[in-house]
């Protein structure tokens, strides 16, 4: 089992849950968080005063699945992720090993209860 | 439990004190039916004031989401209710005192005496001295509204650290010491109104009075916990800038005191200084910083509606637009170079926008008023009058130093009765809406 967690672009979100859905990978959770890659974010001046932290606004997608569906969650999040354009701040996919997994209502552990 | 029995004990002794006088009222009452000679009340002046009543309290609430946007998230709740506060108490204290000290029978051109302290004698028939065709009671609630906003002007300086029991004495203490007297000089027949100084509205009154008294707090008080504290909620802050704005014009207009010439004059005016202040701001971010911003657009908004203020009765509405240019370059100067260099914290520029707002609106119609806009007042430098000018300055700089001063001892007074200004630090961090009022603006789980 793998728990793929993938920061994107907010305006991507909805790409890469059509490419999610169509490869029947539906379970997915998503934050709004902040964050900043190499392109350092915006600092906002707020009445001539610069805010130190500059960070721009991002989509987390946290996504557990057993180790076949890696790939097919990858393709999905890089082909609705990736602008194209050459720019950076695209965002990253990082894939961790899931040591277990239990469904509430039933019990049920491991490889069984993802999905 | 004996400490917190104490205060609830005083307070219905207080109540039923109170309560007690409740007569002259009914005096007034009984007056008005036998006042049969009594001056004439006109109609149309006083719809137009019982109508500015209502638009001056509404820039307390606008005043309150202003602040409050600009505030963090922990601190909303604190500062809208220091606002709504402010109405709550001044009022008290307007009706029991404060509008006899400010406009009853004058004690050597210093303060009023306690002639008409819980409003005896202000009845539904014109007073002989102010707004004579108006009901005295219609005058009375309308300055009531300027008194509530000023010292809820002050809240923008320390705001975030303010402990709330310091707030609520500060602001009885400050009303009583420091607004009543100087209304007094200036509009109830006091010394500087006898010497000839123009302030149509209140820039002296209310914007650098609030804003001397604001620079005192940010000194006394001290710097917030921290080093970036930014704005939760700009479109809150926009609703009450436009609050402001319209509120201001029963702010300006209803000083002509009556539904003339002079309310529509003081109306073009108040809106084309805070027009041309708003775009003046916003184009000052947009070389400085390489963007305009909403907040520097509003902020420049409020500093034109502050520097008008004095003015707008006596300046065509033309020359407004000098007095907003220069009033959003002069408190743009004051934020973005003053401050820093100095380094005290005025949470959200109430020095900076109506101190600094109010000493150019105060000078600045020393400068372009001019009596063929209003034959009661008086011309300015650029009218042949420099000698108006001097006056302009010499009450302006009264005014600073009386409500630096005075701002300055009252808070330390405070400071005495209630074991200091400030919120411990570790309440300073955790938010003053959950440490001082056991509340939270947001919530962020359901």
């Amino acid at each position: 089992m793998k728990y793929v967690i993938a920061v994107i672009q907010p305006d991507r979100l909805e790409a890469v849950m059509q490419l999610l859905e169509e490869k029947e990978i539906h379970l997915v959770t998503v934050s709004n968080v902040m964050g900043r890659g190499r392109q350092k974010g915006i600092a906002a001046v707020y009445r001539s005063v610069k805010e130190a932290g500059s960070l721009l606004k991002k989509i987390k997608l946290e996504i557990a699945v057993n180790d076949e569906f890696v790939p097919a969650v990858k393709d999905a999040i890089v082909q609705g992720a990736r602008s194209g354009d050459g720019h950076i701040g695209d965002g990253k996919i990082f894939v961790l090993d899931l040591e277990d997994c239990m469904r509430i209502r039933t019990g049920e552990t491991g490889a069984e209860a993802i999905g | 439990m004996k400490p917190r029995i104490l205060p609830l004990f005083t307070l219905i002794v207080a109540l039923v004190w109170l309560m007690a006088p409740s007569v002259p009222a009914q005096d007034a009452v009984n007056a008005a039916a036998d006042a049969v000679s009594a001056p004439a009340i006109d109609t149309g002046d006083t719809a137009w004031i019982l109508a500015s009543a209502g638009l001056v309290l509404l820039m307390t609430p606008g005043l309150a989401f202003f602040y409050g946007g600009l505030v963090r998230r922990k601190n909303m709740l604190s500062v809208l209710m220091q606002c709504f506060m402010a109405m709550c108490l001044v009022t008290i204290q307007w009706v029991v005192i404060g509008y006899s000290l400010s406009f009853g029978p004058d004690i050597k051109g210093l303060i009023g005496n306690l002639d008409w302290a819980f409003l005896k004698g202000v009845g539904p028939e014109p007073s002989d001295v102010y707004a004579t065709t108006v009901p005295h009671t219609a005058f009375m609630a309308f300055q009531l509204k300027f008194a509530i906003i000023t010292p809820a002007l002050i809240i923008g300086a320390f705001a975030e650290r303010f402990k709330f029991s310091a707030f609520c004495i500060f602001t009885l203490l400050w009303t009583t010491l420091v607004y009543d007297p100087v209304a007094h000089w200036v509009w109830g027949g006091g010394f500087m109104g006898a010497d000839g100084a123009l302030d149509f509205a209140g820039g002296t009154v209310v914007h650098i009075n609030a804003g001397m008294a604001a620079l005192a707090a940010a000194l006394v008080v001290g710097k917030r916990v921290g080093s970036t504290y930014p704005p939760h909620s700009l479109p809150l802050a926009i609703l009450g800038a436009g609050m402001l704005w319209f509120g201001w014009f029963g702010f300006n207009a209803g000083s002509a005191l009556g539904a003339n010439g002079l309310a529509a004059n003081a109306i073009v005016t108040t809106h084309v200084a805070t027009a041309v202040a708003g775009a003046t701001w916003a184009f000052c971010d947009w070389i400085w910083h390489k963007k305009p911003t909403t907040l520097g657009m509003i902020t420049g908004a409020v500093a034109g509606l502050v520097a008008i203020t004095p003015a707008c009765g006596f300046v065509s509405p033309i020359n407004a637009i000098w007095i907003g240019l220069g009033s959003a370059v002069i408190c743009f100067i004051s934020v973005t170079f003053v401050k820093v260099k100095f380094g005290y914290d005025d949470t959200l520029d109430a020095f900076g926008v109506h101190g600094v707002g109010g000493i150019w609106g105060a000078i600045a119609t020393g400068l372009w008023a001019s009596t063929a806009v209003n034959p009661a007042g008086r011309d300015g430098l650029f009218y042949g009058n420099p000698e108006q000018f001097m006056i302009q300055v010499k009450a302006t700089l009264i005014t600073m130093v009386y409500a630096f001063v005075m701002s300055w001892i009252l808070l330390k007074v405070t400071g005495l009765l209630t074991g200091g200004l400030r919120v411990t630090e570790q309440e300073e961090r955790i938010g003053l809406d959950l440490t001082q009022h056991k509340e939270t603006a947001y919530a962020t789980i359901d």
